[in-house]
């Protein structure tokens, strides 16, 4: 995005009434930004995040309510920078103005009070240029007294379990050189599995901006018919290494290694990084792998931390070479690069795997005989160095033998390296991708989601 | 705070079975250091209320991070609202005895209030255990940590309870990487952000601060030529700051009963533990003695009432190695008809509680260190937790560490890098063959345990002996 711009995504509403909370946490965020250029001394720079949401949040067991119940909440971070320090102070945001100019004059003041006790930050890097941009998203979502009849009907039969969060989130970004960027959407998530007696289980996931019963049925059609093949008795398989598929959910959780010590150049600088391989030129991935950072999707915010826009695509890798990494602000002034505009953290934020030209059709065909692996599940790396990541499978996998799905599986523990698995061992992408959202809400509801195809994999070794 | 509550209590006139509302106010002082320079500094602070409403056997629940009189009327509304929506739904009709009435207080034991230390303060003591851990050229990243933290609590009900409870805490970290050409080892002082504990500034800096940082660089870098850990089965020695992880995830979640009750089935999964197993499953040897116990003063998790008011007291979960009790709340107590403890916490005023693990300790046996390793005449004995992974039903899981030593005829010999283990959880704490005495019991904790819809992130607490464990498969790294 050039200076000064504005971000207009496609399918976008402006529709800033539509919702009173967000209305009303914009107004107390201009509120506190303009409180802020005010009163900013000579040498002082600000930056000022906002999270916020108003949430639904409904969790379901055996296709009964197991808890109900509405957060309303929204937090500020002031960061503030003078003489080569900085510091920061978190502290709610409402709709109370008096209050909240209270508390920003009481964090000024303690920053202020702070800052000459601390350190010089020599990787400081102070905000600049003039973005802008203003992206809100409505929807049209189930009401808290329609909820639980709407979607527990139709699943009253079945072992149905999980949880819908629903509302509008927001995100803010102010700073002293007269950047300011809102982004709202409101969305939902419905995250659920059903279970065979026996304890097998089919995952499903609904997601969007309206709420759509006939594609939440189709869905439960779906997940029904995949719960009839968990109902064999699940097959023991030895440890050892198979030929294995793994669908876009599954491959969604490795990718999402990556942000662990993966694509962050500031672990690559520190040797912590699992690519760093990669970097050094002693190992490639398969050709067919491609991973890059896409926002055009409009489902997160493209600006950072420090008010910078990511470029729309940025591909990390390509023809199985690490062609950029994640680089901020920050990393960049430590090690004399170029940011790339990536989050302080330097993980994915929009993540794509490109997909390759396997038909979904000839899954089964081209796996012959192995493991079907729809879901992964815990994974850490067992080793970084040298890419190994383990974990367990989960829900619904299958032994396959001859293109057929003979029997689910008991659950396989692996523990593979990267290297391996989309090396050399990569024998084909899906030419479909899936969208699987991001369904976390450890303190306060994540947005956005991963496009993933499916991978098929020569051999991938099961330990346990 | 208390009127504030009590007075929105008094003026709702929602014809409500019980209504319970929680005020939470959680201020924190972050501090890191990174190759001796600043990485981050700041002060957080999060507040709001939790109204518990109870309607016809089901809670509703509203939440709002405002304290005004309205605002909190809006969010008993909200949950009388969502009580009313959902109880024809209820997976269980929750009856008033799950929340008792209950008056009292808990205060953490400090020596040093958290104003003790200025931000300059920490600074300088967070650079000074980097340029510490710097002990050779190989040493390419060092970085230290502190966190304290305060947390108030007042709770009031319909039935008249009234407790406050105020947690202070202190969080701290340091450790180092050493890298020569591909190898790259990191050492942490005990796993990362292990030293966890309630109390003030008397915790940090310990007396043998400055030493320890100095063994974690000197040990990054020993690694760095250390011999790869050996493949297969072998008796394993596990030091407490490893064995903090183990009870963690073989114990701890396995046992928390509403992961039983399946409440967890879509997230963190179930558990390989039926309800018919308690008071008579032999979870492991008889050396084994597990209390949940919110007592121990300084351990991270005390307290004296859980976020439902029931009162916490110490209880055995597993006694000679026989499984007594779960991890649940009375509400999970009365759907699963076992006994539990008081463990219904939220990790905020912005999350309902849940069962939880709070402090889940070993309790020692009567053999010195140097008794438990003369006994073993080959094995590896493994410290500080670096990687954790553990099925959804807590069966199967593959657990890698920092540092290891072999151990030849009952002595600690060469330095191993790259130790991980794997086990089934019944086959791991059967072959559990030794337990150390107290002089061997350490006390660790964490803030980073994660389960629930929507996510809740708690503090817990872990004390445990040096154990050992009887022909469990270890392995090395390596692609």
């Amino acid at each position: 995005m050039t200076q000064g711009s504005t971000i207009t995504p496609e399918n976008k509403t402006d529709a800033a009434t539509a919702n009173s909370f967000v209305g009303a946490m914009e107004a107390s965020f201009q509120h506190v930004v303009t409180y802020l250029r005010e009163h900013l001394l000579d040498g002082e720079h600000f930056t000022l995040e906002l999270t916020a949401e108003q949430s639904q949040f409904t969790r379901f067991n055996r296709a009964k309510v197991r808890q109900t119940g509405t957060v309303v909440d929204g937090a500020l971070e002031l960061t503030l920078m003078a003489h080569d320090r900085r510091s920061f102070r978190t502290f709610p945001l409402t709709g109370d103005h008096v209050l909240n100019t209270n508390r920003i004059t009481q964090a000024l003041q303690s920053l202020r009070d702070e800052l000459p006790q601390l350190p010089i930050d020599p990787y400081l890097v102070l905000p600049k240029g003039s973005n802008t941009s203003r992206d809100i998203y409505t929807g049209t979502l189930l009401s808290p007294d329609q909820l639980p009849t709407t979607l527990l009907t139709p699943v009253a039969d079945l072992d149905f379990t999980g949880i819908y969060a629903g509302g509008s989130v927001m995100r803010g970004y102010a700073d002293s050189e007269g950047q300011l960027h809102w982004f709202a959407n409101e969305s939902f998530t419905l995250d659920y599995s059903v279970f065979t007696p026996g304890g097998q289980a089919v995952k499903g996931t609904v997601a969007g901006r309206h709420w759509d019963e006939a594609a939440y049925h189709a869905k439960l059609k779906d997940s029904r018919q995949q719960l009839e093949r968990m109902n064999v008795a699940p097959k023991a398989i030895a440890p050892g290494s198979y030929r294995t598929y793994l669908a876009p959910a599954a491959v969604a959780e490795l990718i999402g290694m990556f942000s662990w010590g993966g694509v962050s150049e500031a672990s690559l600088q520190k040797g912590d990084s699992a690519l760093s391989r990669l970097r050094r030129g002693e190992a490639t991935l398969s050709p067919q792998f491609v991973l890059k950072e896409n926002f055009s999707h409009g489902l997160v915010p493209r600006f950072n931390d420090i008010g910078e826009a990511a470029p729309l695509s940025l591909t990390l890798i390509d023809q199985g070479q690490l062609c950029n990494s994640l680089i901020s602000a920050r990393t960049a002034k430590e090690y004399g690069l170029e940011s790339n505009s990536a989050a302080g953290w330097e993980g994915l934020r929009s993540p794509e795997v490109c997909p390759g030209s396997l038909p979904p059709s000839d899954i089964l065909n081209r796996l012959d005989t192995g493991l079907y692996v729809s879901n992964l599940h815990y994974l850490n790396w067992s080793d970084r160095p040298t890419g190994r990541i383990t974990g367990m499978t989960r829900y619904a996998c299958f032994w396959v033998e001859n293109g057929k799905m003979v029997a689910p599986i008991k659950n396989l523990r692996f523990d593979d390296s990267l290297y391996q698995f989309l090396g050399e061992q990569l024998l084909a992408l899906t030419e479909q991708q899936e969208f699987i959202p991001e369904v976390g809400s450890y303190e306060q509801r994540d947005i956005g989601g991963i496009r993933a195809p499916g991978i098929l994999v020569n051999q991938f070794a099961y330990t346990l | 705070m208390f009127s504030d509550l009590t007075h929105a209590l008094a003026v709702t006139t929602l014809p409500a079975d019980w209504i319970g509302l929680r005020m939470v106010k959680e201020t924190a002082g972050v501090r890191g250091v990174r190759d001796g320079h600043p990485e981050y500094n700041g002060e957080t602070l999060s507040q709001g209320v939790m109204a518990e409403v109870l309607v016809n056997g089901q809670i509703g629940y509203g939440a709002t991070n405002s304290l005004t009189p309205d605002a909190i009327q809006a969010a008993v509304t909200q949950g009388y609202r969502q009580a009313i929506a959902a109880h024809q739904w209820a997976v269980h009709p929750t009856a008033p005895t799950a929340r008792p009435k209950v008056t009292g207080q808990y205060v953490s034991p400090f020596q040093k209030p958290l104003t003790a230390m200025s931000p300059g303060d920490i600074n300088d003591l967070l650079v000074q255990l980097c340029q510490q851990m710097k002990v050779s050229d190989q040493v390419v990243k060092t970085s230290a940590s502190a966190i304290a933290t305060d947390i108030e609590t007042w709770f009031v009900s319909s039935n008249g309870s009234e407790v406050y409870q105020h947690v202070l805490g202190i969080q701290t970290h340091f450790g180092a990487t050493a890298q020569d050409g591909a190898i790259v080892q990191q050492r942490t002082n005990n796993g990362f952000r292990a030293h966890c504990y309630q109390g003030g500034w008397e915790l940090f800096p310990s007396p043998a601060i400055w030493e320890q940082a100095v063994q974690v660089g000197e040990q990054a870098v020993e690694l760095l030529s250390a011999e790869e850990c050996p493949t297969g089965p072998t008796t394993l020695v596990l030091a407490p700051d490893q064995m903090m992880l183990q009870i963690h995830e073989s114990i701890g979640h396995p046992l928390e009963l509403d992961r039983i009750l399946g409440d967890e089935r879509n997230y963190a999964g179930g558990s390989f533990v039926q309800p018919q197993d308690f008071g008579q499953l032999s979870y492991g040897s008889s050396l084994m003695n597990v209390t949940f116990d919110p007592s121990v003063p300084g351990e991270f998790a005390s307290y004296s009432f859980d976020d439902t008011g029931a009162p916490a007291t110490r209880e055995f979960l597993i006694k000679d190695g026989v499984l007594l009790r779960g991890l649940g709340s009375l509400e999970s107590q009365a759907r699963l008809e076992v006994k539990g403890v008081a463990c219904a916490r939220a990790s905020s005023w912005n999350r309902p509680p849940i069962d939880r693990m709070a402090n889940l300790n070993l309790e020692p046996g009567t053999d010195s260190f140097a008794d438990l390793i003369s006994r073993v005449e080959n094995g590896v004995y493994m410290e500080a937790n670096r990687s954790w992974s553990i099925d959804d039903q807590r069966h199967k899981f593959q657990f890698g560490c920092e540092y290891a030593k072999r151990i030849e005829n009952g002595q600690l010999t060469t330095t191993l890098r790259n130790p991980n283990y794997r086990a089934t959880t019944p086959q791991f704490w059967h072959s559990l063959i030794g337990v150390g005495n107290a002089a061997t019991w350490q006390m660790y904790g964490t803030p980073y345990c994660g389960k629930g819809e929507p996510n809740q992130v708690i503090r817990v607490g872990h004390g445990s002996p040096v154990c050992v464990f009887d022909q469990i498969d270890v392995f090395g790294g390596g692609a």
